[in-house]
């Protein structure tokens, strides 16, 4: 498998570290009434068979963030963004 | 049939060619008053325990490839119980207590091998940290040993003892522990099942879930709609897919995670070993092949093939550790797909929805938990409540903020 980094471009897999799925918000409130949200955030998943945004890493590389919707079947990678970039687009479709 | 040296003296008149076939494949029924879905180890040994211990025969086993054909084909056969926390080693205790007479309970030779599992350390507090874990295990009736450098040297002379980052210490040893045949895990539950009037029934795939007022009322399948009063998930790999059915989402990632067997040799590891450093493990069949595996992939995947740097990382472990490995030739390799929990503990218990139960997020280390799965997962069934020694791996124990975190790492699935 082969991951494109936006910065770097395609890359060996050994140059990056994941953190998994990129579709979770971390809730604001800390109020006991968030708890289920926390719930969501901390610990549920689809963990879709098929595509999934994720968070990977380039920590070999250029140490950059970004979010990568790959297919968890075929390993195909369908899309990639930086994770700093902003750009109103819903990452859970 | 009953197995025996009798019959197989009996069977050697006719050429081997009349014993009969080992489990019937019947059509489903309309309906079961449990239904397993999964016809692996831990499937197959619910439907058996259902049947032996709690009298509940009318349940079929679903598959949807074959017998075995997952991850009870596809795992490093390990067997051991070394674990730390209260609620773990109670569990995989009696589980390894259940290995210890499955050969008499299944009457099939599932060629269980007590042959010791050695956790090697390389750090003074590595040690105070497995002393910690044998003491845990020797106060749940489990046996443990510590074994110094120069006992190690008698059985394992071929260690890296000297490694410069690395050196061994000593090592942490479950002398009960040990390997079995997993094939014939499989098949010998089926066997048994089968002949408590189980059906086992293959080349089905669940595709949906019928609920009626928040209670299970059945299962559609690639064989068409089959009724059940409960329904047994035990899908490790893809629990999530097959909880979605019923809408829920579960604390877990699916991962894959390798390994390898090499070419045959001549008896080089009569025990397992695991590495200390680094994440390695090795053991020998009985054909002669060296069995190994190490760490995740680390991403999550369904596929059942694992990628390079993942192979180079665990070939360098055993490299670390046993530098004479470098002089084998590897064979093969696979991978499986594992549920990783949040915790790194499994799950087994109730479900919000009322009559589907779950058994999943066995991480990688299932296949010595498959007796005592069984166990645990026919009592929950027939009772309708988790029994004391699965009573901690409750789904709700995320919300309930009771996590079994052996390794300590947080919600972090490919860390554990």
């Amino acid at each position: 498998m082969r991951i494109p980094c936006p910065n770097c471009g395609e890359r060996g897999l050994e140059e990056f570290s994941y953190r998994g799925d990129a579709t979770v918000t971390r809730p604001t409130s800390i109020e006991p009434s968030s708890e289920s949200a926390w719930l969501d955030y901390v610990y549920l998943r689809d963990n879709p068979y098929g595509p999934h945004w994720e968070f990977w890493h380039h920590i070999s590389g250029c140490r950059a963030w970004f979010r990568l919707k790959r297919d968890t079947v075929t390993h195909e990678v369908l899309a990639v963004a930086l994770a700093a970039e902003v750009d109103g687009e819903d990452h859970r479709s | 049939m009953k197995h025996s040296a009798l019959q197989i003296f009996r069977q050697a008149w006719s050429s081997h060619r009349k014993w009969p076939r080992t489990w019937s494949s019947p059509e489903p029924k309309p309906a079961y008053d449990v239904v397993i879905v999964g016809g692996g180890g831990h499937g197959l040994a619910t439907a058996f325990y259902l049947a032996s211990e709690h009298g509940i025969r009318n349940v079929a086993v679903l598959e949807k490839g074959w017998i075995g054909g997952g991850n009870t084909g596809r795992n490093t056969t390990i067997v051991r119980s070394n674990y730390l926390l209260d609620g773990n080693e109670p569990f995989y205790e009696w589980s390894l207590k259940l290995w210890e007479g499955l050969e008499q309970s299944l009457n099939y030779n599932v060629m269980m091998s007590q042959r010791g599992v050695i956790n090697l350390f390389h750090s003074d507090s590595q040690r105070d940290g497995f002393i910690r874990r044998g003491n845990a295990m020797l106060m749940h009736g489990a046996d443990a040993k510590l074994m110094d450098r120069d006992e190690l040297e008698k059985v394992l002379p071929y260690l890296d003892f000297d490694n410069a980052r690395f050196p061994v210490l000593g090592g942490l040893c479950q002398p009960r522990g040990g390997t079995a045949r997993h094939d014939a895990v499989a098949w010998g539950f089926a066997r048994a099942a089968d002949q408590l009037g189980v059906d086992i029934i293959q080349n089905c795939e669940v595709t949906g879930m019928r609920i009626k007022d928040g209670a299970i009322d059945g299962l559609d399948t690639t064989r068409g709609f089959i009724g059940a009063g409960k329904v047994g998930l035990a899908v490790a790999g893809n629990s999530s897919r097959l909880a979605s059915m019923a809408g829920l989402r579960l604390p877990l990632e699916s991962h894959v995670l390798q390994a390898f067997v090499s070419e045959s040799i001549k008896p080089l590891v009569d025990t397992v070993v695991t590495f200390g450093a680094g994440h390695f493990y090795v053991s020998q069949s009985d054909k002669g092949g060296l069995v190994f595996g190490g760490d995740l992939d680390g991403y999550n995947s369904y596929a059942q093939r694992g990628n390079l740097p993942t192979a180079e990382h665990i070939m360098e472990s055993g490299m670390a550790m046993m530098p004479c490995l470098g002089r084998v030739r590897v064979v093969r390799h696979w991978g499986g797909v594992m549920d990783m929990t949040m915790d790194g503990s499994p799950i087994i218990g109730l479900t919000p929805v009322t009559g589907l139960y779950l058994n999943g997020g066995w991480c990688y280390g299932g296949f010595k938990a498959t007796p005592g799965s069984g166990w645990v997962f026919a009592y929950t069934l027939a009772r309708g409540e988790p029994h004391r020694l699965n009573a901690a791996y409750r789904l709700d124990r995320f919300s309930a903020g009771r996590i079994i975190d052996e390794k300590g790492v947080g919600p972090q699935p490919n860390l554990h």
